[in-house]
């Protein structure tokens, strides 16, 4: 290995790295932090910003430290004058056609951007100045879920490169050219239309506040504040794993009681707990999976609880429509029994019942305004706020998060087992099914931990004997993975019986929705592995692991819906499908 | 029965959209009518070069030029010239200075100071028959290089040619070829970038319309050498006459066997395709343009890796410009040291150049390396016409610099003209006059660039936008001395980190105009007036003592802001004068002026 190392001085310090590092890699080593805008690791290395501009000694110029190999006896300068006028000067630019409104950005806190302006404490002349032109505005909001902002972007195209290499579609692209460029879906046609399936890796890419979720916080403070609703609020599995991130927590930190009694004093009505309906889904889904196996009916079976996922399947691969579970999504079955089950039981008119979820996901927004998703002209889930959302509406009422006494939920559809909790990592659905189906396939108790469908490679397979029966299961997350796994699928003998799948790499944890983590930072951390393990850790504790030992379940069964795969239970929790075509509009 | 008279109807582009076409179908009804289709043929050749005066008819063997000819014109050719060996002195060519009408072709001062390689077929064979090229020579230079070199001897012949680059860098090709040749894989490419884009160039197109076969033949060259087996021409949609003479090209030169499996019994294969490009200028920079074939957006690439390493899809490539290619054939054919003995010691051969702006011949010229801009500008263009004064002279297009009298005398190489801050590129060369405005000119250049930038990294799509306005500004009168340090220092930054060539060299025409016209940019800024009389918010006319009274001008003038006796000087009001400039032109005399008296002869350095 040594003869592969090569020896360098970057600002006076002698560092000897491989000679496939690149230069900012190797001031990293020296403990130097090169400042990078459009640098994503893996993910944009495309030299587009030029914020990392270092002098090399002997070289004409300034190069970009993100993409220059390291050479033997090369002597570098990353922070003289030279550099620091020319990454503030290439600010400077930047600044020049952005639209400064920090106090309502989604970004307010997270913005790598902001965070170099400051740091080279950059003049602003540019936008104000006489006869100087700003660029056209292009605000692309015709979906459900997502806003592009062309105001907020710095065009570093990390955006693009996420679209492709994380969700491996390219939905977005650079339109025009120079000045004028843009970023959108091709003609900035509408997101959805445009085959986008929300999986928000681009949010969570952007540097910026350049795109976002649809921000839906004015009206949950407006629903808190009319004395006429009742706000009644669910919370997704993975959001108590990520949301300490927004109040200075270490990446991993379980703060499932403080989120609660952060919503109480935020003076929600009613807290549910979305892990009750992920238990709940599992007796649905396990069911149908059972039906499906043992009376020969389409397999393999699909799960369906990730809306990212859906929407992948409905627009590229919709000849497997018949394969997916008919189940909602677990925000939508708790939004279904909040509008009727909780309803009936309080003496309420569901139209008084504001319905909110907190999501780790985008997605969830375009899912709970589908025409399916409600009956008698209301919607199950009027509000879909992000774990970023919450937490801009936590931090802007100045309850102070850290200092919370943590509290237990105190709505009807709120305990849980540690099979529910799990439902927000990669392998979750799968592995809380299959403690259920083979306990009930087999007929006794079955063993709790399935590994080989935890961890993070973007496509897990096992054969579990149930029954004497092999039973074939898959577990697939990321755009990327989805689109391999199913062109595999096309052509190989292999019989699969189950198959999870989730639209964002990682599953809910590292969902659209969830807390920004700065590019830096993703760099060394698997942000993904960190808050997995906070779920797995909550199923540890549990008492009850597996679903259908949940008691409030089995009450929920025995006073309203009967069994599962019930009439009731078909009418309320279970949907369908339908193929999409992309850029139909265009193409009519 | 061969024909004893040829005539050669220029086909370039210029001469094509004037009706070439047309004049051909006339001759060949006019032959047939006087009975003379045995004695003469016409034939549609590619650019002569005098572009400004076509169509071009020249009736060979007398060598006689014929300019602006027209249909009517044509039987008069035939009548006198074909059949009774009559040249019409009326529709002769005439030199530009003394008007005196010359004899035959090579007599021609425009051509006397030339030496055509890369064109040296262009006018003189037609361009949609092989057998002309072969005629020429042609395809030789392939035989022999298949048969008996091997690809080390012809990346070494090239390289002791000293070929240059001459899409604008200046790299020496057999560098490139070698790089190319040492990178392993089992596939290779050759691309022939033909996506000329700077604002008046046209030599690539010439190359390509009047002599298709000497891109093709050395592209299967170059491919023997490096060990590619598939060519690419990447050639932008907007030149249709082009890509139909290639496609004519490439048909024949398959049907030969030229192209195709087994080139000359040597077991050498070689096939080419075009790629037609949507006419980015970006797309001339060779990472953008290997994007471009791929079928993604144009946008350049960061290099290293560089092509001859990783190119097209992934595989080591060689991109060669048209010119470049056009050279190489013939290096082969009189031997390396013949080339190098032509031009300059660090740059052989000659360069192709399209003359434009302020310039009697505007049109298309080659020169040995060497020649002095004066010559080029003097004798070949003909000087300035309108009796006004020279200026500067713009080369290399937007990436290029002014260059201004005092520098005329520079031979001219691709060294030389970056060491005055401008450089050879394509071979665009715009000449200004008095008139021209060099604040003006930067922001023609820099508007270019702005549109034309591909919006990839920040310094060149932010920064030369803001250049741009700043010069919108100072044009505008709204600007201030702190405007030019602005200026400078933009520049200075978009040129150090830009990512590609295109953001490189673009703040080139502002600094440069900044270096040698700071007067005019002090002027601009400080006294609130354009010299040259092209800003309009910053020009005041008025009439010198010249004027002879002739009252042009005030018959001109749509606002009648002109007043004068017949005879006498008249005068301008300004308070009505709009500042359109129909005086200026109106006056025989050249005794309207923009220029505040006395500000050019004060030297001030800001």
């Amino acid at each position: 290995m040594s003869d592969n190392l090569v020896k360098l001085t970057i600002d006076g310090k002698t560092v000897e790295v491989p000679s496939d590092y690149t230069v900012l890699r190797a001031a990293e080593v020296a403990g130097i932090r090169i400042p990078r805008l459009c640098y994503l690791k893996d993910i944009h290395e495309q030299a587009n910003c030029r914020v990392c501009v270092v002098k090399i000694e002997g070289q004409r110029g300034l190069k970009t430290s993100c993409s220059t190999k390291v050479q033997a006896g090369m002597v570098i300068e990353t922070d003289n004058k030279e550099v620091y006028d020319s990454v503030s000067g290439t600010l400077e630019l930047l600044a020049g056609n952005h639209k400064f409104e920090c106090w309502k950005c989604s970004r307010e806190n997270s913005c790598e951007f902001l965070d170099l302006l400051r740091r080279f404490n950059v003049e602003n002349d540019f936008s104000n100045a006489k006869l100087f032109n700003q660029k056209e505005i292009r605000v692309n909001q015709s979906s459900d879920a997502m806003v592009l902002d062309s105001s907020k972007c710095v065009l570093c195209g990390r955006c693009i490169a996420a679209c492709q290499k994380l969700s491996g579609l390219g939905i977005l692209n650079f339109n025009q050219r120079g000045s004028k460029t843009y970023v959108g879906p091709a003609l900035f046609h509408n997101l959805e239309d445009a085959g986008c399936i929300y999986c928000g890796k681009c949010i969570q890419s952007c540097p910026t506040g350049a795109i976002r979720a649809v921000d839906e916080v004015k009206d949950f403070e407006r629903a808190l504040r009319d004395k006429s609703k009742t706000v009644v609020v669910q919370v997704a599995p993975a959001v108590r794993a990520a949301l300490g991130e927004e109040f200075g927590y270490k990446i991993g930190t379980n703060v499932e009681g403080q989120m609660f009694a952060a919503l109480k004093e935020l003076g929600v009505d009613e807290i549910m707990d979305t892990n009750f309906t992920a238990d709940l889904t599992i007796l649905e889904e396990g069911s149908e999976f059972i039906d499906r196996l043992t009376n020969n009916k389409v397999l393999p079976m699909f799960t369906s609880c990730s809306p990212g996922w859906v929407n992948y399947l409905e627009l590229y691969y919709p000849e497997y429509i018949p394969n997916l579970s008919s189940c909602k999504s677990p925000q939508q079955m708790a939004g279904a029994l909040i509008k009727t089950y909780y309803a009936k039981k309080m003496n309420k008119d569901p139209k008084d019942i504001v319905s909110v979820s907190i999501m780790p996901c985008v997605a969830k927004k375009a899912e709970a305004s589908r025409p399916e998703m409600g009956r008698d002209g209301y919607r199950d889930v009027d509000i879909v706020l992000t774990t970023r959302e919450i937490a801009r509406v936590i931090r802007h009422r100045g309850i102070p998060f850290r200092d919370l006494e943590p509290i237990h939920p105190f709505g009807v559809l709120a305990s849980y087992t540690g099979a529910g909790s799990i439902f927000g990592a990669t392998g979750g659905v799968m592995e809380a099914a299959l403690r259920t189906v083979t306990e009930i396939l087999e007929g006794h108790s079955t063993p709790v931990d399935f590994e080989a469908v935890r961890g993070l490679d973007n496509i897990k397979e096992a054969t579990y004997i149930i029954k004497g029966q092999p039973v074939n299961v898959a577990v697939v997350h990321g755009g990327r993975a989805i689109k391999e796994f199913l062109e595999r699928m096309k052509t190989t003998d292999k019989q699969y019986h189950f198959v999870e799948f989730m639209g964002c790499t990682g599953g809910c944890v590292n969902g659209g929705g969830q807390p920004i983590v700065s590019a830096e930072i993703q760099e060394k951390v698997d942000v993904r592995a960190r808050r997995a393990k906070v779920l797995y850790s909550i199923d540890e504790l549990n008492t009850f692991r597996k679903s259908h030992e949940s008691e409030a379940v089995k009450t929920l069964y025995a006073e309203f819906l009967g069994k599962p795969n019930s009439h009731l239970s078909h009418e309320l929790l279970h949907t369908s499908y339908r193929k999409r075509i992309p850029y139909s509009e265009v193409l009519k | 029965m061969l024909e004893n008279i040829h005539i050669l109807i220029c086909g370039g582009t210029d001469c094509h959209n004037a009706d070439a076409k047309g004049i051909r179908t006339e001759f060949d009804r006019q032959l047939e009518l006087h009975e003379l289709t045995g004695d003469a043929k016409t034939v549609i050749t590619g650019c002569m070069g005098q572009c400004e005066k076509g169509p071009i008819v020249v009736v060979y063997p007398d060598e006689v030029f014929y300019a602006n000819v027209k249909p009517e014109d044509v039987e008069e050719i035939v009548t006198e010239h074909v059949k009774n060996h009559r040249p019409v002195d009326r529709l002769k060519i005439k030199e530009p200075i003394d008007y005196k009408k010359i004899k035959n072709y090579s007599e021609l001062k425009f051509y006397s100071k030339q030496k055509r390689i890369a064109l040296r077929n262009c006018g003189s064979i037609n361009p949609t028959d092989i057998k002309e090229y072969i005629g020429r020579d042609g395809y030789q230079a392939l035989g022999q290089v298949l048969t008996e070199m091997t690809p080390l001897q012809v990346i070494d012949t090239v390289k002791r040619s000293g070929l240059r680059g001459r899409g604008g860098g200046g790299f020496p090709t057999g560098l490139k070829w070698e790089f190319a040749s040492k990178s392993v894989d089992d596939q290779k490419y050759v691309i022939c970038n033909a996506d000329e884009g700077d604002p008046g160039a046209f030599m690539d197109r010439a190359v390509l319309e009047g002599d298709p076969h000497s891109v093709l033949e050395a592209m299967a060259i170059c491919g023997y050498a490096i060990g590619a087996n598939m060519g690419y021409i990447y050639i932008r949609a907007e030149y249709p006459v082009a890509v139909e003479r290639l496609r004519i090209a490439i048909n024949q030169a398959k049907d030969y066997q030229l192209l195709g499996k087994n080139i000359f019994n040597s077991g050498f294969d070689f096939d080419i395709e075009l790629r037609l490009g949507a006419g980015a200028f970006v797309c001339g920079e060779e990472t953008a343009l290997i994007a471009s074939i791929e079928g993604e957006r144009g946008m350049p690439r960061n290099k290293p890796p560089f092509p001859a390493v990783k190119g097209l899809w992934g595989h080591p490539t060689n991109v060669n410009n048209v010119e470049t290619f056009a050279n190489v054939p013939v290096i082969f054919l009189k031997g390396a040291d013949w080339f190098k003995a032509i031009g300059t010691e660090k740059s052989s051969g000659t360069k192709v150049f399209a003359l434009g702006g302020k310039i009697m011949n505007t049109g298309l010229l080659e020169v040995p390396m060497g020649t002095t801009l004066r010559e080029v500008i003097f004798d070949i263009g003909g000087g300035i016409p309108n009796r006004r004064k020279f200026k500067s002279v713009q080369t290399g297009g937007p990436s290029g610099g002014c260059i201004t009298t005092k520098d005329l005398d520079t031979p001219i190489d691709f060294d030389n003209l970056v060491n005055l801050g401008s450089m050879m590129g394509s071979g665009g060369m715009i000449v200004m006059d008095e008139d021209n405005c060099m604040v003006d000119v930067a922001r023609f250049y820099l508007d270019f660039t702005v549109e034309e930038s591909c919006g990839k990294c920040t310094p060149c799509r932010e920064g030369t936008k803001r250049m741009l306005d700043i010069l919108d500004r100072i044009c505008e009168g709204e600007g201030t001395l702190d405007d030019l340090r602005i200026l400078e220092k933009l520049g200075n930054m978009i040129k150090d980190t830009s990512l590609c060539g295109l953001g490189q060299t673009a703040p080139n025409p502002v600094l440069s105009t900044l270096k040698h016209f700071r007067n005019e940019y002090i002027a601009h800024v400080v006294d609130k007036v354009c010299p040259a009389g092209v800003c309009s918010k910053l020009t005041t006319f008025s009439i010198t003592d010249g004027c002879i009274g002739c009252t042009k001008c005030a018959k001109n003038c749509p606002v009648g802001a002109i007043s004068g006796k017949v005879k006498e000087k008249h005068h301008i009001d300004a308070s009505l004068c709009i500042r359109c400039g129909a005086c200026k032109v109106a006056c025989p005399v050249n005794s309207i002026t923009t220029k505040p008296m006395g500000w050019e002869k004060e030297e001030r350095h800001v």
